[in-house]
């Protein structure tokens, strides 16, 4: 059974079953079903456009309560890099990583510092394949589970390069095991997670076998706990810092393609401009360039409905933060030396919005989904639970709704029944 | 009787940014239906190329995409000046299209060899003055 399992969830006692939801959603996977949003697992991407748009706050990410630290004998943060650009007037990272110590971890490892190896290979990956260029960024969880259920032909261009943080949880769980004797399950690796798609990635891999992340915590919440701790963090001296700008600058838009040092790069963000950029990729339209960074949220991770700080405040400041940092701290000779750089398998193109068992059932299917088109109103109002009369046509053809699910049908329905009573 | 769906659109052809519209939906249906990737992208760049064409060439027209249990046949009809010479607009590179269009990033003299390229047959029927209508067949298995 391939996995669909998704971190977006409804609470239903604070859904009052409203439709801005269902036209935000830009995989159609959500439905208002009696009084209620019912969120499609296999549809749903994790990009939290549900989450940010819900006016009740009904939507929500599921992740792991900090109290699950205490679960563990000896505890690794591995804080992403949009973490730091969260506070206030912070002029020195290492505030913030001994901050993190003083809270219940005992040691950090900066996503960070992974990250500059992924860019490291990255280069190097594109450089030796140039022939199947422009390589689409594999970092953004949503992007990746995006083309799996729509852009089949894209797939062969994604990265298989494991995201920054699983090569930091790798790496950082040998680095316990050896600093501290102590077995494995006693130790837990901790990925404090801007959004929702990177708890999925953690917690349900589609491209590897399992994760080294033991659990994920929101930075919302870690935020709040950390601040006290903050204030004696900065009178300390010791340096944890591991990483440099290439590093940090992947916490927004634009950092990842920064760090491969080529001109040759488009970077774009939001869930609808990646749409747009995808279909362009798809049908050739984009060509020329070797390298495609994508982040689901606007703004790049920084952007994540985990955060707290504005999107662009937290960008701005983070190209503070890097200003006196040094260009990289991580490089690897050997980049066949890296554990778990690659993916452990291939990803396979699920076919989710197929309305069909086959072509010819398809074909059928989508006959009847053409002919509803025709009757409905066209009006996509939401009434019916769907977020358009094509995504309610489709429904119907499925089995999922019927025609009286549509406010003007049903109309239409009632005057003639009232008109047929009339004449008896 | 076997079935066929028929999708119908209109090209405008005084709008740049909405050509690639009609194309863009019909690769959406037919991932829909399961017709393979690879099928889908040839139709998607052979439309595509049409569309440009209609846009730059002819001030649009109006297009019917019909899938059968066989093939997929797109009919592009245009009203425009038709071609002069279509032996001479096959070849790739060669292009009639202005600085103006050029400086946009199209006419680069690829489209009808595209479409070629990516149709299983392609016939084309052109008169001069009065309008160009080509169709474009993709096999499906």
């Amino acid at each position: 059974m391939e996995n669909f399992t998704n971190s977006v969830r409804l609470d239903k006692d604070l859904c009052k079953g409203c439709i801005h939801c269902i036209k935000r959603c830009p995989t159609q996977a959500i439905r208002v079903r009696n009084g209620k949003a019912h969120i499609i697992p296999e549809f749903c991407i994790d990009c939290g456009e549900c989450i940010r748009v819900c006016p009740h706050h009904a939507k929500k990410t599921h992740y792991d309560p900090l109290d699950i630290l205490d679960k563990y004998e000896y505890k690794v943060a591995l804080p992403a890099p949009s973490f730091y650009a969260q506070f206030n007037n912070l002029e020195d990272i290492n505030i913030v990583l001994r901050a993190l110590k003083h809270m219940g971890f005992d040691d950090v490892f900066e996503v960070s510092a992974a990250a500059e190896l992924v860019s490291q290979l990255s280069r190097e990956y594109i450089e030796k394949h140039k022939d199947k260029a422009p390589f689409i960024s594999s970092a953004c969880p949503s992007v990746v589970r995006l083309i799996r259920v729509r852009f089949p032909n894209l797939i062969e261009h994604i990265l298989p390069i494991n995201a920054p943080v699983e090569i930091a949880a790798e790496e950082a769980a040998k680095k316990a095991v050896k600093d501290t004797g102590l077995p494995r399950e006693k130790i837990g690796i901790i990925f404090l997670s801007p959004c929702p798609a990177k708890v999925s990635a953690a917690k349900h891999p589609i491209v590897n076998e399992k994760s080294e992340i033991d659990a994920v915590v929101a930075i919302k919440h870690v935020y709040k706990e950390i601040l006290p701790y903050m204030v004696e963090a900065q009178n300390e001296s010791d340096d944890l810092l591991q990483a440099g700008k290439i590093g940090i600058s992947w916490g927004a838009s634009g950092g990842e393609a920064g760090g491969l040092l080529t001109d040759s790069y488009l970077a774009a963000d939001g869930i609808e401009n990646v749409i747009k950029v995808l279909e362009e990729l798809e049908d050739q339209k984009i060509s020329n360039l070797d390298f495609i960074e994508l982040n689901a949220c606007s703004g790049g991770c920084v952007g994540g409905v985990l955060q707290v700080e504005n999107p662009y405040v937290a960008k701005s400041k983070l190209k503070h933060l890097r200003k006196y940092m040094p260009v990289a701290k991580n490089h690897i000779e050997e980049t066949n030396g890296v554990n778990k750089a690659y993916w452990d398998k291939d990803l396979e193109y699920q076919p989710v919005f197929n309305l069909g068992r086959d072509f010819a059932d398809g074909l059928a299917k989508m006959e009847q989904v053409e002919q509803l088109c025709e009757k409905l109103p066209g009006l996509d109002c939401g009434s019916c639970g769907a977020p358009t009369c094509k995504a309610l046509a489709e429904d119907i053809v499925r089995g999922i709704a019927n025609e009286k699910d549509c406010i003007y049908l049903l109309r239409e329905y009632i005057h003639k029944l009232s008109s047929d009573l009339k004449k008896i | 009787m076997s079935t066929s769906v028929t999708f119908k659109y209109t090209v405008d052809g005084e709008d740049f940014t909405r050509a690639g519209e009609a194309s863009s939906n019909v690769k959406g249906k037919l991932k829909q239906m399961g017709v393979s990737p690879d099928v889908v992208r040839k139709v998607a760049i052979a439309m595509y190329e049409g569309e440009i064409n209609m846009v730059v060439h002819a001030k649009g027209g109006d297009i019917t995409v019909e899938v059968t249990p066989e093939e997929i046949i797109m009919t592009l009809k245009d009203v425009g000046p038709g071609i002069p010479d279509v032996e001479k607009a096959m070849q790739a590179g060669y292009s009639t299209a202005n600085e103006n269009i050029r400086s946009l990033g199209f006419g680069a003299g690829m489209g009808l060899p595209n479409m070629k390229k990516y149709s299983d047959e392609l016939t084309i029927d052109t008169k001069l003055g009065v309008g160009t209508t080509v169709v474009m067949k993709v096999k499906i298995n």
